[in-house]
């Protein structure tokens, strides 16, 4: 089977001009792949680099070599290489990203937040706000609070406004950051429930998760990132 | 964040071709090689500080300034590519008032100050050829609501409005004809903060509602991470770093482009 996520040697390397051009060596060598349906977990300690891992699978930080290939659209993309425009067609049609934290755009309604990304792919308002409100109901936000801009809510339900936006839509891949993070085990459960959800529908999903026990629940396979530690 | 879900399109042709665009004012170079292509429904923000060339660069791109070296040329309706030197007076004047847009920085600059709101927003119609009185105040009436002002200020004129009511005004005024392309100069400057994120939250969703193509010239980062797909990074008239807005703002490759973002003070 073709892998959805194929990486290979991709490396990165942050060069700090203000603190005379030194040069922060993050990862290199980076190669693993995930194939349909499996959730592989990124383990090792802050600071190995899992987060700058996922943000260059999303084309938020740049890969400095190798090769980051993502199914896309019936074809292989190499997202080390694609242009602005590619990486975001990429992002519209086949990555999904939960980060941590919500980039909260003032004045939008928690259920448009999570509404917006199935509006897009051109379901109606009427039933993108239904199939968010499920969500919201799901992941235990109270009813008073979907027409209220999230970023008045608290971190655990910022977070799970968040968890709602990334798992809507049927993405192929979704990356997830530290999904369960400031979440109570009851919404622990749900995220749980959710991942093993896009399983069965065939998602690849990389994850950073620190809560062992999430961690055991979900993940298909860890990749340990410290081998990938790039020495100075 | 700018919602990457919604436009820009998988559209394969550019809506305009920017190339080698230089402009000097006697011995300074304002403008030095820009070359890029906006797609259609895509926005392009142009950051940089005062006197980076952005504002000159724009005045370029929109074809009310000539280069000294390089080209821009746009797209037609008919699909045909145009190089804008070679447009006549009268063509480009045509361009203006149907398929471009043009938001400057003070509304003043972009409004008739001494009559009504809704006669600013009528009189871009009226020059595409509308010609019923009834209509065109019903289409008038209908953008004022879109940018958040009271119907029953339609009959007033923008010198009685607030700063950010005339610049919503400016910007109905400007999408009323449905345009494919608008030009912004510092859209948000001069407005108070919390005037400003209502507008920005107003431009980004009409913007992918409509799915316009915008050049936003802006000095601040936040609108840029708001409002734009891409970013060019400028100083010196020079383009020193683009792609990305989130890329280029997450992770600044350019010793110019990570002084501008360590210089953001935080909220």
């Amino acid at each position: 089977m073709i892998p959805m996520i194929d990486i290979r040697n991709a490396e990165k390397t942050f060069v700090m001009h203000l603190q005379d051009g030194i040069r922060l060596p993050v990862v290199r060598g980076v190669s693993f792949h995930v194939a349909p349906g499996e959730c592989v977990v990124l383990s090792g300690p802050s600071g190995a680099g899992k987060s700058s891992i996922l943000k260059m699978i999303f084309g938020n930080y740049r890969c400095d070599g190798g090769m980051i290939g993502v199914q896309h659209l019936g074809s292989t993309i190499d997202l080390a290489t694609a242009e602005p425009r590619q990486i975001l067609s990429v992002r519209r049609n086949t990555i999904g990203y939960v980060s941590q934290f919500l980039r909260a755009v003032p004045r939008v309604a928690a259920l448009d937040v999570v509404a917006e990304p199935l509006l897009a792919t051109g379901v109606t308002r009427d039933e993108a706000r239904e199939r968010a409100g499920a969500l919201l109901r799901r992941l235990n936000i109270p009813e008073r609070l979907w027409k209220l801009p999230p970023s008045t809510f608290s971190g655990g339900e910022q977070q799970r406004v968040n968890i709602a936006r990334g798992f809507i839509s049927s993405l192929p891949i979704l990356l997830l950051d530290e999904p369960t993070a400031s979440l109570d085990a009851v919404n622990r459960a749900v995220v749980v429930e959710l991942v093993a959800e896009k399983k069965r529908d065939g998602v690849a999903m990389v994850a950073i998760v620190h809560d062992d026990e999430v961690r055991h629940l979900i993940a298909d396979r860890l990749v340990d990132v410290t081998s990938f530690a790039a020495a100075a | 964040m700018l919602d990457v879900t919604k436009a820009p399109r998988d559209d394969d042709q550019p809506l305009l071709l920017a190339e080698g665009l230089s402009k000097s004012f006697g011995r300074l170079q304002a403008c030095r090689e820009v070359s890029f292509a906006l797609y259609p429904g895509e926005v392009l923000a142009i950051v940089g500080e005062s006197g980076s060339g952005k504002s000159t660069l724009l005045q370029l791109l929109s074809a009310q300034m000539a280069p000294n070296a390089g080209s821009v040329s746009y797209r037609m309706r008919d699909g045909v590519m145009r190089d804008l030197g070679a447009l006549g007076e009268a063509e480009r004047r045509f361009l203006f008032r149907t398929d471009w847009g043009f938001v400057h920085q003070d509304p003043a600059m972009g409004l008739r100050m001494a009559v009504s709101a809704g006669a600013n927003v009528g009189e871009r119609l009226m020059a595409v050829g509308h010609n019923h009185y009834g209509k065109i105040r019903q289409t008038a009436a209908s953008w004022l609501e879109r940018v958040e002002i009271s119907v029953d200020r339609i009959d007033d004129a923008p010198k009685t409005y607030s700063g950010g009511m005339r610049q919503r005004l400016q910007i109905a005024r400007n999408l009323v004809t449905e345009p494919r392309l608008v030009f912004m100069d510092e859209p948000t400057g001069g407005l108070d903060v919390s005037v400003q994120a209502r507008l920005l939250d107003m431009m980004r969703t009409l913007v992918s509602e409509l799915g316009l193509a915008a050049i936003v010239v802006t000095h601040d980062l936040a609108v840029a991470r708001l409002l734009s797909h891409r970013v060019m990074v400028m100083q010196g008239g020079r383009v020193v770093e683009t792609g990305l807005t989130d890329q280029v703002l997450d992770d600044p490759r350019e010793p110019y482009t990570q002084l501008l973002v360590s210089s953001i003070l935080p909220a």
